[in-house]
């Protein structure tokens, strides 16, 4: 998302970079870049039309301060803008006093409904609730059998009958409370904003089962049209937030974020793929850094929290720093960085990842080999990675089914990581990395703190990374392990 | 120990990543090598080997529970009255309407007309390339002098946008042979835009001129879609070939099209799974399907690539990726377009930009839900909608 718009903005604070002060010709230029750019994310024309109004304020005024150079201030002004309209708080759900928690999901055809229904139960389920499913699209041929199957893949199950949608959902209300289920989750046919008689139809089931959450669903890639059709179902259902889904493609999805600037109600979760996994809470905030590059470093926490064994973690990333890293810790490493999720997903949140590394599809058994190799190896090579000659090569190569230039490739690369990350832990000062820490947790002061991350960004000095001189961006650092360029 | 943790998942995705990569890169030319080979996200079971196949019946495709000899008395004729764009369109008010109400009102041509003009043609998903390029156009004949009226100037711009659409060839490909090698059409598009309804309401009118048509179940992914595409088989009385959940898809499309060639049917329409261009898996995966679609007996004349008419500028990648994954050997690729959900409040401005910067014509529009609702893309009654003020 935005990529374009970095890019663009990278090439004008290039060239604003000797200007001691922005003339109102630079203004107007870096304006109308932004503007192109946020029209070709589909960012509603009403809204380009405000934020680039509230840029241009801003970057008037700001041309009296001297303190910043011309294109560090653009950037400023331009991020906290960004970051506004995408801003606001995640979307705090909070259950009913007495169950079950109703929730309505409404949308054009095609747009995800029944997948994202399928999707939030298992969400819920993952949350401890015991949801239930109904089928209430009784419109597209086997949709309900869609749902079905879905819900037996998740292990939820799904009420649904033949007939009337407002009936089905009705009894799939007495069904949830008959079962003792406190989620109720009730799909419904994809209608167009602007045909009445299915309007109609689903404000009356809205008022059968007197939701507690109605999310409007919006694929990312719709265009002008999203604000309006939000517009309607909103002065219909009254949306309580938006599920955009399909965020894993390369629409900017600015329509859909437009939605939020103009019926004000938050997007409250995004779905990142496929399965049915992939969906999660939006974070606008966090939404707002991976747009402006800086990767999503809160949402990798945590993923991170849930998969690595702290103790063992902690004791690998000291010998990290020690240079003592093993390839027998990079493998134990590896099986917990594999239980965070797709390797592809990782990639996308890391900060400063460069567009080549991102676009690249990771498949999750795209890492198998490096594994058979380091599995072919006798423990001591795997200690001591330069014990291995050519005859260890070849043995490797073979038990591992992969080539010697492989397990070549595999030892070198490791042996450069190795130097890069002992040159980093000696050139840490030695102080409390807890600095960054999430607050409330208490960063434990521990050896060797990374230097404040820097190291991370701009991996490969790839083209295309992060924008450069984004205040309180850390700059393109040094590259572990010295990648060959993605080109 | 957050930063601890998130750096060592760094170093090791980092470092395992960038060896799977550089090998990836290295091996690019050889064939095999290990290490380099993405394997596809969705379980592809064995390929069966698509050359070497006799029409006879395959396991890989169960007999559909349709009649076996399906008579083409069926379904009637297509409607005598098509729906029109007019009539369907202005259900929703016309995107540019109030614009041009606006304008129309000023007397003379002002900055506001144009400001106004710009932001009736974004809001429409045209695009701002192509809105530049129309408002320049006219832009430098009203400085001519040659356009003074507000009328005059809105005439021109509808003149102008429909030009940009006149001269393709938007007939659906159809070359008669031997009774043994059917036409294949295929269906390409992203998620959710609506393949298979578009599929039913093609097999229906296909079987209206009568053709017989096979519908062959590709999208082995989508939990239902088969169900969904048997539903519209019965509709239209087309036969149906599917293949099991999670599948294959080239070889349903395999399947089907033997299976058409053994009865003589003339036309097999492929479904496919929806799949996000990005995917770079799934996308060899519609590579495959198409190269394995031109193996057998059956003759790709139309490789249709559905965008929902509600898509903004991504529409236009969509496009320019799905063109590349079915072009074989420099040939092929997507021969034309349908524009679903027409009859939304959507204006599908994406057109322009498809067809002038990759030459794809509209073929197809769908207007609404019903069977007929799919009709022949007419440039100038679509320009005509947009302008519609009624």
């Amino acid at each position: 998302m935005f990529d374009s718009l970095s890019s663009r903005l990278e090439g004008i604070v290039k060239r604003l970079r000797g200007k001691g002060r922005l003339s109102e010709a630079d203004v107007d230029e870096v304006l109308k870049e932004i503007r192109t750019a946020l029209l070709e994310a589909d960012v509603n024309v009403g809204v380009v039309r405000n934020v680039v109004g509230r840029i241009r304020e801003q970057a008037i005024g700001a041309r009296l301060s001297e303190a910043l150079d011309p294109g560090q201030q653009v950037v400023k002004i331009v991020n906290g803008e960004l970051t506004a309209m995408l801003g606001g708080e995640t979307l705090k759900l909070t259950y009913a006093g007495r169950p079950p928690t109703v929730v309505l999901m409404a949308g054009l055809q095609g747009s995800g409904k029944t997948t994202n229904s399928a999707k939030l139960a298992r969400w819920f389920k993952s949350q401890g609730r015991q949801p239930l499913l109904v089928g209430a699209d009784l419109q597209r041929p086997a949709a309900v059998e869609q749902l079905r199957t879905l819900g037996r893949q998740i292990d939820v199950p799904v009420f649904s009958e033949p007939g009337d949608p407002v009936a089905t959902a009705q009894r799939g209300l007495a069904e949830a409370r008959r079962l003792g289920k406190d989620v109720l989750i009730v799909d419904t046919a994809g209608r167009l904003s602007i045909d009445a008689e299915m309007m109609e139809q689903v404000r009356r089931i809205s008022e059968v089962i007197d939701p507690h959450y109605t999310f409007l669903v919006i694929d990312a890639m719709t265009g002008q049209d999203a604000v309006g059709v939000a517009e309607a179902f909103h002065a219909t259902l009254a949306i309580d937030g938006v599920i955009m889904s399909k965020l894993d493609g390369d629409a900017r999805g600015g329509a859909a974020l437009s939605v939020k600037e103009v019926i004000g109600r938050p997007i409250a979760f995004a779905s990142t793929g496929e399965k049915l996994t992939e969906f999660e809470q939006f974070h606008p905030d966090r939404m707002a850094g991976r747009i402006l590059g800086m990767g999503d470093v809160l949402t990798l926490i945590e993923q991170a929290e849930q998969a690595f064994e702290k103790d063992q973690a902690e004791k690998a990333a000291e010998k990290l720093l020690e240079g003592e890293f093993t390839l027998d810790d990079f493998l134990e490493q590896l099986h917990s960085l594999k239980k965070m999720g797709p390797l592809g997903n990782l990639m996308g949140m890391m900060p400063g990842m460069p567009k080549e590394m991102k676009n690249a599809q990771i498949g999750d058994d795209a890492l198998k080999p490096v594994e058979a190799i380091i599995h072919s190896m006798t423990p001591l090579e795997r200690r001591k990675p330069e014990l291995i000659n050519g005859s260890r090569r070849t043995r490797i190569a073979n038990g591992s089914g992969t080539t010697v230039g492989d397990v070549n490739r595999l030892v070198k690369q490791f042996q450069e990581m190795q130097k890069m990350m002992k040159k980093m832990g000696m050139a840490a000062p030695r102080r409390a990395s807890g600095k960054k820490g999430k607050k409330g947790k208490g960063g434990k002061p521990s050896r060797g703190g990374f230097p404040g991350m820097a190291g991370l960004p701009g991996m490969g000095g790839a083209p295309g990374g992060g924008m450069p001189g984004l205040p309180g961006l850390p700059g393109g650092g040094g590259a572990p392990g010295g990648f060959p360029p993605f080109n | 120990m957050e930063w601890i943790l998130l750096v060592l998942a760094a170093a090791v995705l980092v470092f395992g990543i960038g060896v799977v990569l550089w090998n990836r890169r290295r091996s690019a030319g050889q064939v095999g090598a290990p290490a380099a080979t993405p394997l596809p996200a969705r379980p592809a079971p064995a390929v069966r080997p698509a050359p070497d196949v006799e029409a006879e019946p395959e396991p890989a495709a169960e007999a559909p529970d349709l009649e076996a000899e399906p008579e083409p008395a069926a379904p009637a004729a297509p409607a005598a009255e098509r729906p029109t764009f007019r009539s369907r369109m202005s259900k929703a008010r016309s995107a540019l309407a109030g614009a041009f109400l606006g304008i129309r009102g000023r007397r003379g041509i002002t900055d506001e007309t144009w400001d106004d003009l710009e932001e009736a043609l974004l809001r429409a998903d045209v695009g701002v390339r192509v809105t530049d390029e129309l408002l320049g156009g006219l832009k430098a004949r009203v400085k001519a002098k040659e356009i003074t009226e507000p009328d005059a100037l809105l005439d021109a711009l509808q003149a102008e946008m429909t030009s940009r659409l006149a001269g393709a060839d938007r007939t659906l490909h159809f070359q008669p042979g031997e009774p043994d090698s059917p036409n294949v059409w295929l269906f390409v598009g992203v998620n959710g835009v609506g393949k298979t309804t578009t599929i039913g309401k093609v097999a229906h009118r296909q079987r209206g001129e009568g053709r017989s048509v096979l519908l062959a179940a590709g999208d082995t992914f989508r939990a239902a879609a088969a169900e969904q595409l048997t539903t519209w088989a019965e509709r239209s009385g087309a036969e149906l070939v599917r293949g099991s959940e999670g599948g294959d898809p080239s070889a349903v499309i395999f399947d089907g099209i033997e299976r058409a060639s053994a009865r003589g049917i003339d036309l097999v329409l492929g479904d496919t799974a929806g799949r996000l261009h990005t995917k770079t898996n799934l996308m060899d995966e519609l590579r495959k399907v198409r190269r394995v679609a031109a193996k057998g007996k059956g003759r790709v004349t139309e490789v249709l690539l559905v965008i929902d008419a509600t898509t903004g500028q991504n529409g236009l990648t969509q496009a320019r990726e799905f063109g590349a994954a079915t072009t074989v050997d420099g040939e092929g690729g997507v021969t034309g377009v349908v524009l679903t959900k027409l009859d939304g409040s959507a204006k599908g401005g994406i057109v322009f930009a498809i067809e002038t910067e990759l030459g794809l014509p509209v073929k197809l529009v769908g207007l609404g839900e019903t069977i007929e609702d799919l009709v022949v893309f007419d440039p100038a009654d679509f320009v005509d909608a947009l302008f519609a003020t009624d």
